[in-house]
């Protein structure tokens, strides 16, 4: 059987994160389909159609699709999901909306977040907050995953050349719609895929001085995150909250500055290859998972690590 | 109107858990056990929705062992009007629950329900989705606002992205993002209060609903551990480091 990926994407570009939920799919099977449903969303689907492993691209273009409620894409997806024996989609927030309603309309349960694939049927994914590893396996008919995506590795985004099928059914609930949007505007990496993030938390006291952290960004070409506790103190926005419940990344570098190392934002950064935490209070927790730790005043500390990158 | 919220049981969230020696799973015994986080939020919402009058009754349901009567006090105590317990002692996967909870929406017919995004214990995100496509009902998730105006509410979306609000025609599901509201603490009043309100028991049995799972758990291992690196002195230290010893620079 076939096994279907949804495509993550912004009606432009394809989201890295589809092209690493495609190694997790190959390592389930191997005659896989992406489904790029969207608006106007013809560059990405022939963007998907070049991806490494890609034998179909079913291309569903219409103003229902536009801005991917949940509602109407499930019923897309639904409508051709008897084809496969997978369904799988990153755990975007996209794909956390709309997978479970493709799940229970299928009767079957939906196997959230996994950070690896031990064989087509057995997956192993993180609960309580990452304290704890599960290996699950799945008896369904058809199982439907999301994926983690910062676990796997992305596909090569050349070398495919899958063909390209249209699907012009259109599934347009009339009990929901797309009301406006507030994107953050960034010209920093993005979050999720960064090769280095620097996050500041409470310690930052507010937003005016995530400039600091900015300036260092700026010379490592970092993306910015924050904790919990700083996005609900409103210095910065919610997009850019790291942990079990926020954004999960998985960088080579990541710098934790003004930030205790609470379970839940552990949760969201653990995984990072090198951890460094700048803390003025060396108790805090996250002293006990950076690989380098610098107890100081970050209103000193990073003034000095922005002329020492200089 | 009624709101319906679910709430769930779950280890405290200051806990780190431990994993079993024998790998079958977290040790719960012994371990602190609170409403869930998001679960807080949605009563919590549910309340000031029947505090500004929007809503009529609040009903709270969750489902699991007889202790989660403890939960659904507590909603009581924050201001729900009436508790619903679906007692099983397995616990029953999302989809179980999200048919558990079709049920009971058919039953109390609820022009709201509001749930929690996730649950910090088995961190699925999947309940409100589901129970929102079984309902036929529309569905805002992640919310961070919520409003209602007439048979339509506006939800305010967290979303990877930033914010997205969508326009949902009622009967709607709503599940709870942290920034929606900071639940209140239940006095003692509230809390002695809440013992006297109505609280009904049923099974999923009587419900008509089998919370047989077709996901097994095949073991539960404790993750790879991070241990503590080295402190360093001073920026000049650790930009070496990370240079010539991590090489990430
Ligand atoms: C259901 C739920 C979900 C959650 N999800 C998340 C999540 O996804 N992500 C997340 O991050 N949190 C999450 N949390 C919150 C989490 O429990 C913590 O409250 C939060 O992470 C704390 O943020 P913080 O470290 O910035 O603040 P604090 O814990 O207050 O720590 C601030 C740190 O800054 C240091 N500091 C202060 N001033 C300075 C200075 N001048 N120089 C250097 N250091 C300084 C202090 O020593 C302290 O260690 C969640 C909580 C719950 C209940």
């Amino acid at each position: 059987m076939s096994i279907l990926v949804v495509a993550e994407h912004d009606n432009k570009a394809l989201n890295p994160a589809t092209l690493k939920t495609l190694t997790a799919a190959q390592a389930m099977g191997d005659d896989i389909h992406v489904l790029v449903a969207g608006e106007g969303c013809a560059d990405v689907a022939a963007e998907a159609a070049k991806a490494a492993g890609v034998a179909k691209v079913i291309h569903a273009d219409n103003a229902a699709y536009g801005h991917h409620l949940a509602e109407n894409l499930s019923a897309l997806v639904l409508s051709i999901a008897k084809n496969y024996s997978h369904i799988v989609a990153p755990a975007t927030t996209t794909g956390k909306n709309f997978m479970p309603r493709v799940a229970v309309l299928l009767d079957v349960a939906q196997i959230s977040d996994i950070i690896a694939v031990e064989s087509a049927d057995t997956f192993r994914r993180p609960i309580y907050a990452g304290n704890a590893i599960a290996t699950v396996q799945c008896a369904e008919a058809i199982k439907v995953i999301t994926v983690r995506a910062t676990a796997f590795d992305a596909v090569s985004a050349e070398g495919g050349s899958a063909e390209i099928e249209t699907l012009d059914d259109v599934f347009a609930s009339d009990k929901v719609s797309f009301v406006g949007e507030q994107v953050a505007a960034s010209e920093r990496p993005d979050l999720s895929a960064a090769r280095v993030v620097i996050s500041g938390g409470r310690g930052m006291q507010n937003g005016e001085n995530f400039v600091l952290l900015e300036k260092v960004a700026d010379k490592l070409g970092a993306a910015i995150g924050a904790s919990r506790a700083a996005v609900d103190a409103g210095f910065v926005p919610n997009d850019m909250q790291v942990g079990q419940t926020g954004k999960i990344v998985a960088p080579e570098l990541y710098i934790a500055v003004g930030i205790s190392g609470a379970i839940q934002h552990l949760a969201g950064m653990k995984d990072s290859k090198v951890i460094v935490a700048i803390n003025k209070d060396e108790e805090a927790p996250i002293f006990q998972v950076a690989d380098y730790g610098l107890v100081a005043d970050l209103f000193d500390a990073l003034p000095e690590l922005e002329s020492a990158l200089s | 109107m009624k709101i319906l919220v679910a709430v769930k049981r779950v280890i405290d969230y200051n806990v780190k858990v431990r994993v079993k020696a024998d790998q079958s799973d977290v040790d719960l015994s012994n371990v602190k056990m609170a409403l869930n986080p998001f679960c807080e939020i949605a009563v919590e919402e549910a309340v000031r929705l029947k505090e500004k009058g929007v809503a009529e009754e609040v009903v709270v349901v969750s489902i699991g062992p007889k202790a989660c009567q403890e939960q659904i006090r507590t909603a009581l105590a924050l201001g729900a009007d009436r508790g619903i317990h679906v007692e099983s002692d397995v616990a029953p996967d999302s989809l179980a629950v999200a048919k558990i909870l079709n049920k009971i929406v058919a039953e109390e017919a609820p022009q709201l329900v509001i749930l929690g995004k996730q649950s910090i214990d088995s961190d699925n995100n999947q309940t409100g989705q589901m129970l929102a496509a079984l309902a036929d009902m529309p569905q805002g998730t992640f919310a961070s606002e919520v409003v209602v105006d007439g048979d339509k509410v506006q939800v305010t979306r967290e979303v990877d992205g930033g914010l997205q609000t969508v326009e949902l025609t009622l009967p709607a599901i709503v599940t709870t993002d942290l920034r929606l509201n900071e639940p209140r603490y239940a006095s003692l009043p509230n809390i002695m209060k809440a013992k006297r309100k109505p609280l009904g028991v049923k099974t999923p049995d009587e419900l008509g609903v089998s919370i047989d799972s077709k996901v097994s758990v095949l073991k539960v291992e404790a993750p790879a551990e991070r241990s503590a690196g080295v402190k360093v002195a001073d920026i000049a230290e650790l930009v070496e480091k990370l240079k010539n010893e991590a090489k990430v620079l």
